[in-house]
């Protein structure tokens, strides 16, 4: 039992630590609250399977070009949509909302309703301490574990990462220093894109595919920016922690716990905002320059 | 005699003065006295259900406008009013067997409870904090609802509820012309002092705080106001529909009402209204009936629609066509056609 959500609790919080930091990314940089976020993450999930399945290719190949695919549409919906009509915060969030409908009901057309499933990329499990844990579960957290390390030290280390980071500290400031700001918010709207759908790519042999599964990690994103603070990776890494684990301890133990595990990870994330409003590790925003 | 014929030409000088001069005016007129008599015209179950739901959701999307629109506190789960009310009613008819004329008021006052308890902890929060923090409210209930099935019927929901009324046109007659004289009520409080403070709130919460304004005050007011009548608006529709499900909780309900009114339009009361009119029928029947498109697509061309047509007007339809079609005079503030060049009351010139 107690193995079980540990392992389970760190393949969900690493799967949901990838999404949120790419919303967080975004959100930081741009401002925008991208609600189509986790459908990017299932289109990558369905792409998988309609060319690695039902096109025959190579596994490995299917989900590096699905990967790419995802990246594209997301640069495409930023330029195309996105934006054009930012500068209105409710039009951006239907927008968005829109966004992921349309995804969603293109890929119901497409595959219809039945829930479909990848194969794994390793298959067979290794037993440690004496749990069997599936091998797709390792190199899950593996993959997580390193995308992670990859993104701050790019954040951290290179000249993009700190123009990107100075973005999202100060745009009109660091247009003027000379940063090129629009492209760097293409540049985090690719990598935003790539998080979610590496998300995705791993997930795909975990979990059963349906042209519903992004509404609910949408939700546990939205918690986790927020109680870790918008625009704090650190925030959102901590914060991923701590919901997958609430969700997969809730799951084990409450009965009717499938049903409650979203009110609890929701009633945490609502207890911690009341105590600090700006989430754990929130940057209180100056009022942005008018 | 004389009184009556008074009463008659003052309200034909504002028929002339007021509704005629502004062609949008009239338009929205003539629609409303259509509707009005449309089960005259065609007493088609179908079409009259369409109508009903989307006078009930017209009511809903505009207690949403009444909150986020003008406090600009954004509300990502206001299906929290909506359903609270909808299971209230529900419960009590079910259980306890009161008649529609008293679970509807009770189930709008447990949505104005709702306001308040989520209401007073999201007054430290701002903008985006706010709007995600408000969205879990739903969903945490979701979650109990379904977990204790054994009141709530669970994910199924339970049926059973009283109708609102004998007929399909009977149910008509009451929800719609509520519709309008809540729409109505709304429309007034937005334009009230209640509504002034509510919009300084929204540009500048800091100024209006140090104006004077107790801002905490307004904002719970704002919650409950709109909880009142989202909740009126979730009575109406456990009645109507006759089953209490998780439906009135989810997640695409809280969209949706959020879809509605930024397409119609924020912070004029009737663009929501005309935002549900237009896309609720649109997806209902335009589509799904009259040009057979199956099931999967309408939602694919649904969200299409919104999204060229925010796309192009980023600021909601109907504001874009109030704005294209009328201008505001500099000196006395009141609407004109775009095409006069002096004010029709004061004569100043329309720039």
């Amino acid at each position: 039992m107690a193995e079980n959500i540990i392992i389970n609790g760190l393949v969900l919080s690493g799967v949901y630590a990838l999404l949120a930091i790419g919303f967080s990314l975004i959100f930081g940089v741009a401002r925008i609250v991208n609600l189509a976020h986790t459908a990017f993450y299932m289109l990558a999930a369905y792409l998988i399977y309609s060319l690695a399945v039902t096109a025959g290719l190579n596994l490995y190949l299917s989900i590096f070009l699905a990967i790419v695919i995802v990246v594209i549409t997301g640069m495409l919906s930023y330029r195309l949509v996105i934006a054009r009509i930012r500068q209105h915060e409710a039009t951006t969030l239907i927008v968005t909302i829109a966004l992921a409908v349309i995804l969603q009901e293109a890929l119901l057309k497409g595959f219809g309703g039945t829930p479909r499933s990848v194969p794994k990329i390793i298959s067979g499990s290794t037993e440690i301490f004496g749990v069997a844990v599936l091998n797709q579960q390792i190199l899950t957290f593996g993959i997580v574990l390193l995308l992670l390390v990859a993104t701050w030290l790019f954040l951290m280390k290179t000249r993009t990462g700190v123009a990107i980071r100075s973005t999202a500290q100060d745009r009109e400031v660091a247009n003027l220093m000379g940063i090129n700001v629009p492209r760097m918010e293409m540049t985090t709207m690719a990598i935003s894109a790539a998080l979610a759908a590496v998300a995705g790519a791993l997930v795909a042999p975990l979990l059963v595919l349906t042209p519903g599964m992004w509404t609910h990690p949408l939700v546990m994103v939205l918690a986790i920016v927020v109680l870790g603070g918008l625009g704090s990776l650190k925030g959102s890494l901590i914060g991923a922690f701590i919901l997958g684990f609430a969700e997969n301890l809730v799951i084990f133990l409450a009965p009717s716990g499938s049903y409650l595990k979203t009110s609890v990870a929701l009633t945490i994330m609502i207890i911690v905002i009341l105590i600090r409003p700006e989430g754990l590790f929130g940057v209180v925003f100056e009022e942005e320059r008018g | 005699m004389n009184i009556l014929s008074f009463y008659v030409s003052r309200s034909y000088q504002f028929l002339r003065g007021e509704i005629l001069v502004i062609p949008s005016r009239t338009i929205a007129l003539l629609l409303c006295l259509f509707l009005l008599f449309f089960p005259l015209i065609s007493a088609n179950d179908f079409i009259l259900r369409v109508l009903i739901l989307a006078s009930i959701y017209a009511i809903f999307a505009a207690s949403w406008d009444l909150l986020s629109g003008y406090t600009g506190q954004i509300n990502f789960g206001h299906a929290l009013f909506f359903g609270v009310a909808a299971y209230t009613a529900g419960l009590l008819n079910y259980n306890l067997d009161l008649a529609p004329w008293a679970t509807i008021p009770i189930g709008a006052l447990a949505a104005v409870v709702a306001g308040l308890v989520i209401g007073i902890p999201c007054l430290r929060l701002r903008g985006t904090y706010l709007a995600f923090a408000t969205l879990a409210f739903p969903l945490i209930l979701l979650g109990v609802v379904s977990a204790i099935s054994s009141i709530t019927g669970g994910e199924r929901g339970f049926s059973g509820v009283d109708p609102l009324a004998g007929s399909r046109v009977a149910s008509y007659y009451i929800v719609f012309p509520s519709m309008m004289v809540l729409g109505f009520i709304m429309w007034k409080i937005a334009d009230s002092n209640t509504g002034l403070i509510f919009h300084a709130i929204r540009e500048d919460e800091v100024t209006a705080r140090a104006s004077g304004i107790n801002t905490t005050r307004y904002k719970l007011l704002a919650f409950c106001l709109s909880g009142l009548f989202a909740g009126i608006a979730g009575g109406m529709y456990v009645h109507f529909m006759k089953v209490a499900g998780p439906s009135t909780l989810e997640l695409l309900l809280s969209f949706q009402v959020i879809i509605w009114a930024v397409f119609g339009g924020i912070a004029t009361i009737y663009g929501p209204i005309a935002g549900v009119f237009i896309l609720y029928p649109l997806r209902e029947f335009l589509l799904s009936r009259y040009l057979h498109v199956p099931g999967e697509l309408t939602m694919l061309i649904f969200a299409c629609i919104v999204l060229i047509v925010l796309l192009f007007m980023p600021q909601g339809l109907i504001t874009w066509l109030r704005d294209k079609t009328e201008k505001i005079c500099p000196r006395c503030k009141l609407q004109n056609v775009a095409t006069r060049s002096k004010c029709r009351v004061c004569t100043a010139d329309l720039d």
